[in-house]
C-alpha cells in the first residue's frame, strides 16, 4: 500500500472499524441475553420436573396411608371400623367380569338412533381406522358400545402375545419407535402425517405411556388398538408406567373416561385394567435392540421376565395380590378379613402388608417395576430411584453388563421428557425417545421419533406441535411456559406456608420480616426439598429489598384461597390444600360408582383417618364443622370434586389481568 | 477493627458469589457429578451477568479446560476463575445507552431502524458473526414481520424490561 492512499481512506476505514465495533457489541449483548433466556428455560424445566417427581413420590407414599387404613380395619376397637367394613363389603363383585359376561356387556350397551357418530364393524378394516382418525380430528367421540367391543377384541389379541416381542427389520423396510404420548393426540396425528399411517409397509412400535396428562388419552388408545387389530404385524405396543389404573387416578385418565363416557366409564376402565396387564413388557428388534419403557436394574433378567405371568400385575406400583387370595375370590369359605383385604388390595397398593407374597412373587413384581420405572444415570451402579419413589437409577456399567449378557447393541427407552425429544447416554448405548411435544407447557420441549433400518443406526425425527399459526419467538415461548412453572411453584409455597414461616423466622430472630437471600434459599429448600436453583428464582417468587435482602412474607401476599367455607381453621385449609390430590384419589376410590358424590360420614371418617395418619392435629369439631358446611343442601352427600377444586390458590393480580 | 469488618464483608461477598456460581453450574450439571458440557459453559458464564466476546470466552474456557480436553469442564476449576472474574467485575454488560449508540452507528442514515437485510449483513459478516441459527432466532424475535425492519430503540427497551 502506498502512503498516498492511506490518507484518503482513513475516514471510511475508521467508519467501518466503528461499524465492526458496534456489531461486536451488539453480538456480545445478544448472546448474553440469549444465555440468560436459556438459563430461565432450564430453570423452568427443573421446576416442572421436580414437581412432577415429587408428585410421583406422593403417589407412592399414599400407599402407606392405605396400609394404615387396612390396619385400622383389622383392629376391632377402631372407630372407623364400621365405615370401612361397609366400604369393603359393598365391593362390587359385579365388576369382576368373566369373558362371557363382558361379551354381554357391550351388546347390552344400546346405541340410540340419534347417534350421528362413527359406527365400527368388526373385524375392523382399514376403512374403520381411517374413519376413526377422521372423526377424532373433528373432535367427535366414539360411542361406548364400540369402545367396549374394541377393548374386548384388543384384550383377546394381547392375551396371546408373549411378554417380550421379537421383531425383525428384514420383514419391513424400517421400524419407527415412538415414546410417551400422554394423551396428546395432536402429536400422534403429526407423527402419522409426517411418517405415514401404520400399514403392511410401515411398522410402528409405541413404547408405553399412551395415557394421562393430555386430554385425548382414550382417543389415542382407540386409534392404537384399532391399528393393532388391523395390522397386528405392523403395530406393536410396550407397557409404560402410566398403563396402570392407580396412576390414572392421579394423572387424569380416569377422570377423562368418566367425563366422556359417564355411565359406561366404569366398564371401560375395568376392561382397560385387564388390557394394561396384558400389554407386552418389552420388544427386541433383530435380536440386537432392546426396547422397553423405563430402564433396567442390575438384577434385570430377560429370560425370567419372559417366563412370568405378566397379567398378574394390574398395577405395577404395588405387589400383586397373593395367589392364595385371588383364587378364593370366587366365593366359598373366607376368613373374616380376607375378602376385605382382597378388595382393598385390588384397588390400592399397600407395600408392606403382603405377608402371603412369596419370595418368587416379590421377585417377579420387582422385575416388572424396574423395567417400567427406572432412569439411566451417568454414575456407575444401581440405586433406588428416590426422586420418583419407584424403580431405580442404572449406570453405564449396568447397561454394558446387560447388553453383553444378551448380546445386544443398545437399549431404547422413554419415560423421561427431553428438551429435544431424544437424548443419548451411556456412550450412545442408551437412547431416550419421548414423543409428547410441549409436555409440561406450550414450548417446553420438542417431541421425536426414531427410525431403525437393518443397519440399526438410529435416525431421529423431531417435531413440535404448534397451536398458533405465527411462530412464537423463543422469548415468548419461554416466558409463557415459565409463568406456568412459577405458578405451580407459588402453589407449592402456599401449601407449605406454616412450615416455611417457621423456617424463615429461625433466620429472623428480630422479626424484621427480612432475611438474606442465602438464608431464604436454605429455608425454602429445607421445607420443599425440590432441589431447585432458588437464588436464581428468588426475584420471581418474593420481593427483594434494595439491600438484597428478601421480604419473605411477600411470597404469600399475592395469593388467596378461593375459600368456600368461612368457619374452618386456617391450618385446616392449608392442609386440605396440600393434600388435595391425595384426598381426591382416596375419595375417588370410596366413590365406587364414580358419581362424584360421597356421604358426609364417609368424608368425615376418611379425613379423620387421613389426618391421624399424617399426625396433623386438627380437632374433631373442626372437621365436623367442615363436613357440615360442605353439605350445603343438607342431603347428606357431598360433591368432593367441586369441594376440592374450590381450594385453589389464585394470584390476585393475575385475576385482575384476565377480567 | 474497620479492617476486620472489611475483611469479613469481603469474605461474605466471596461466599455469596460461590453460592451463585454453584447454583448456575448445577442447573447444567445434569448428572450431579460436578461437570458440565464445555458447549454449555458459555451459557453459564453469560447467565451470571458477564458479557465476554467469543474470543474472550474462548480464553476463559482454555483456562479451565483440562490439559487433555474431555469435552467437559470440572466445577473445581471453573469456580475460582469465575469468582475472580466476577470480583474484578470484568466483561460487564453494556448499558442501554451504549447499546443504542451501537445500533445508531449501523443505522448510517439515522432512519431509526435497520432493515432485515442490513441486520443480516452486519450480524453475519462483521465482528464475531452469528450462526444461521442465532440469526434466525434474532430475526424472529426482533424484526417486524410485516415491515421487515428492526426498530432498535423499541427492541432494546422491551428486552431490558423483560430481563428485569
Amino acid at each position: 500500500m502506498g502512503c498516498g492512499t492511506s490518507v484518503r481512506s482513513r475516514s471510511p476505514a475508521k467508519k467501518s472499524e466503528r461499524a465492526i465495533r458496534a456489531a461486536v457489541l451488539i453480538q456480545r449483548w445478544y448472546r448474553c441475553s440469549v444465555a440468560r433466556l436459556e438459563m430461565r428455560r432450564r430453570c423452568m424445566l427443573s421446576i416442572f420436573q421436580s414437581i412432577e417427581y415429587a408428585e410421583e413420590q406422593a403417589q407412592l407414599q399414599l400407599a402407606t396411608f392405605f396400609t394404615f387404613m387396612l390396619d385400622q380395619c383389622s383392629h376391632p376397637s377402631s372407630t372407623g371400623k364400621d365405615w370401612i367394613s361397609h366400604l369393603f363389603h359393598s365391593s362390587s363383585e359385579s365388576l369382576k367380569s368373566s369373558e362371557a359376561h363382558e361379551l354381554q356387556e357391550y351388546s347390552k350397551v344400546d346405541v340410540p338412533d340419534s347417534y350421528q357418530g362413527l359406527r365400527l364393524s368388526f373385524p375392523l378394516a382399514i376403512s374403520d381406522t381411517n374413519a376413526l382418525l377422521h372423526a377424532f380430528k373433528k373432535q367427535q367421540h366414539l360411542h361406548a358400545r364400540y369402545v367396549v367391543q374394541l377393548l374386548h377384541e384388543t384384550k383377546k389379541f394381547l392375551k396371546q402375545l408373549p411378554n417380550i416381542i421379537h421383531l425383525s427389520t428384514s420383514n419391513c423396510k424400517e421400524i419407527t419407535i415412538c415414546g410417551d404420548l400422554h394423551g396428546k393426540l395432536d402429536d400422534l396425528l403429526l407423527i402419522f402425517y409426517k411418517n405415514g399411517l401404520p400399514s403392511g409397509e410401515n411398522t410402528y412400535l409405541f413404547n408405553g405411556d399412551f395415557v394421562d396428562r393430555g386430554t385425548n388419552s382414550i382417543e389415542i388408545l382407540i386409534i392404537l388398538f384399532a391399528f393393532l387389530l388391523v395390522y397386528p404385524n405392523n403395530l406393536h405396543l410396550n407397557r409404560g408406567n402410566h398403563e396402570d389404573h392407580i396412576i390414572n387416578l392421579r394423572y387424569g385418565f380416569t377422570k377423562e373416561v368418566m367425563l366422556k363416557y359417564k355411565s359406561h366409564g366404569p366398564i371401560i376402565l375395568q376392561l382397560l385394567q385387564d388390557i394394561y396387564s396384558w400389554l407386552p413388557l418389552a420388544t427386541i428388534i433383530d435380536s440386537k435392540v432392546l426396547v422397553l419403557h423405563g430402564g433396567i436394574a442390575d438384577t434385570t433378567d430377560l429370560d425370567f421376565l419372559s417366563s412370568i405371568e405378566r397379567n398378574k400385575f394390574k398395577s405395577a406400583v404395588r405387589p400383586p395380590r397373593p395367589r392364595s387370595e385371588s383364587s378364593h375370590s370366587g366365593g366359598g369359605h373366607r376368613r373374616e378379613v380376607g375378602p376385605k383385604m382382597s378388595h382393598l388390595n385390588s384397588h390400592l397398593h399397600p407395600r408392606h402388608t403382603t405377608p402371603e407374597l412369596t419370595a418368587a412373587e416379590h421377585k417377579e413384581w420387582k422385575q416388572v417395576l424396574n423395567i417400567l420405572w427406572s432412569d439411566p444415570r451417568k454414575q456407575k451402579g444401581c440405586s433406588p430411584n428416590s426422586f420418583r419413589g419407584g424403580g431405580c437409577y442404572f449406570g453405564p456399567d449396568v447397561t454394558s453388563k446387560l447388553l453383553k449378557k444378551y448380546n445386544l447393541k443398545m437399549l431404547v427407552r422413554s419415560h423421561e421428557c427431553k428438551q429435544e425429544g431424544y437424548e443419548l447416554c451411556h456412550d450412545g448405548k442408551v437412547i431416550t425417545i419421548f414423543s409428547a411435544s410441549n409436555y409440561y407447557e406450550d414450548g417446553s420441549n420438542r417431541g421425536a421419533y426414531l427410525k431403525l433400518r437393518s443397519d440399526l443406526v438410529p435416525r431421529f425425527v423431531q417435531y413440535q406441535v404448534s397451536k398458533c399459526t405465527r411462530k412464537l419467538t423463543l422469548h415468548q415461548r419461554v416466558s409463557a411456559a415459565e409463568e406456568a412453572a412459577l405458578r405451580s411453584l407459588r402453589e407449592k409455597l402456599y401449601a407449605h406456608r406454616s412450615e416455611l414461616l417457621a423456617a424463615f423466622r429461625k433466620y429472623d430472630q428480630e422479626e424484621t420480616g427480612r432475611i438474606s437471600s442465602s438464608d431464604w434459599a436454605l429455608a425454602v429448600e429445607s421445607v420443599l426439598h425440590l432441589d431447585l436453583p432458588w437464588r436464581t428464582l428468588r426475584s420471581r417468587l418474593v420481593r427483594v429489598a434494595s439491600d438484597g435482602s428478601v421480604e419473605y412474607l411477600s411470597s404469600f401476599e399475592d395469593l388467596k384461597m378461593e375459600q368456600p367455607i368461612k368457619q374452618v381453621q386456617p391450618n385446616l385449609v392449608e392442609t386440605l390444600y396440600r393434600y388435595k390430590t391425595d384426598l381426591k384419589i382416596i375419595f375417588n376410590i370410596i366413590d365406587k360408582d364414580h358419581s362424584g358424590l360421597i356421604s358426609i360420614e364417609e368424608f368425615r371418617q376418611t379425613w379423620k383417618l387421613f389426618s391421624s395418619h399424617l399426625q396433623i392435629n386438627i380437632d374433631d369439631a373442626a372437621i365436623d364443622d367442615l363436613a357440615r358446611s360442605i353439605d350445603s343442601n343438607k342431603d347428606g352427600s357431598i360433591d368432593f370434586n367441586e369441594f376440592l377444586e374450590a381450594f385453589r390458590v389464585v394470584q390476585k393480580f393475575e385475576n385482575k389481568a384476565i377480567h | 477493627m474497620a479492617e476486620l469488618q472489611e475483611k469479613d464483608s469481603a469474605e461474605a461477598l466471596v461466599a455469596e458469589l460461590h453460592k451463585k456460581i454453584t447454583e448456575a453450574f448445577d442447573v447444567f450439571d445434569h448428572e450431579n457429578n460436578k461437570v458440565v458440557d464445555v458447549r454449555e459453559i458459555g451459557t453459564i458464564i453469560r447467565s451470571l451477568g458477564c458479557c465476554p466476546s467469543e474470543g474472550e470466552l474462548h480464553d476463559m474456557i482454555a483456562e479451565v479446560e483440562d490439559e487433555e480436553p474431555t469435552g467437559y469442564i470440572r466445577f473445581e476449576k471453573f469456580l475460582p476463575m469465575m469468582t475472580r472474574v466476577l470480583l474484578e467485575r470484568r466483561y460487564r454488560p453494556s448499558t442501554e445507552d451504549v447499546l443504542l449508540r451501537a445500533f445508531e452507528v449501523l443505522d448510517q442514515n439515522q432512519k431509526g431502524f435497520l432493515t432485515k437485510e442490513e441486520l443480516i449483513k452486519y450480524m453475519t459478516e462483521e465482528g464475531e458473526p452469528f450462526t444461521q441459527e442465532e440469526m434466525e432466532e434474532m430475526i424472529s424475535a426482533a424484526v417486524d414481520p410485516d415491515k421487515q425492519v428492526l426498530h432498535y430503540r423499541d427492541y432494546i427497551s422491551t428486552m431490558v424490561v423483560e430481563e428485569r
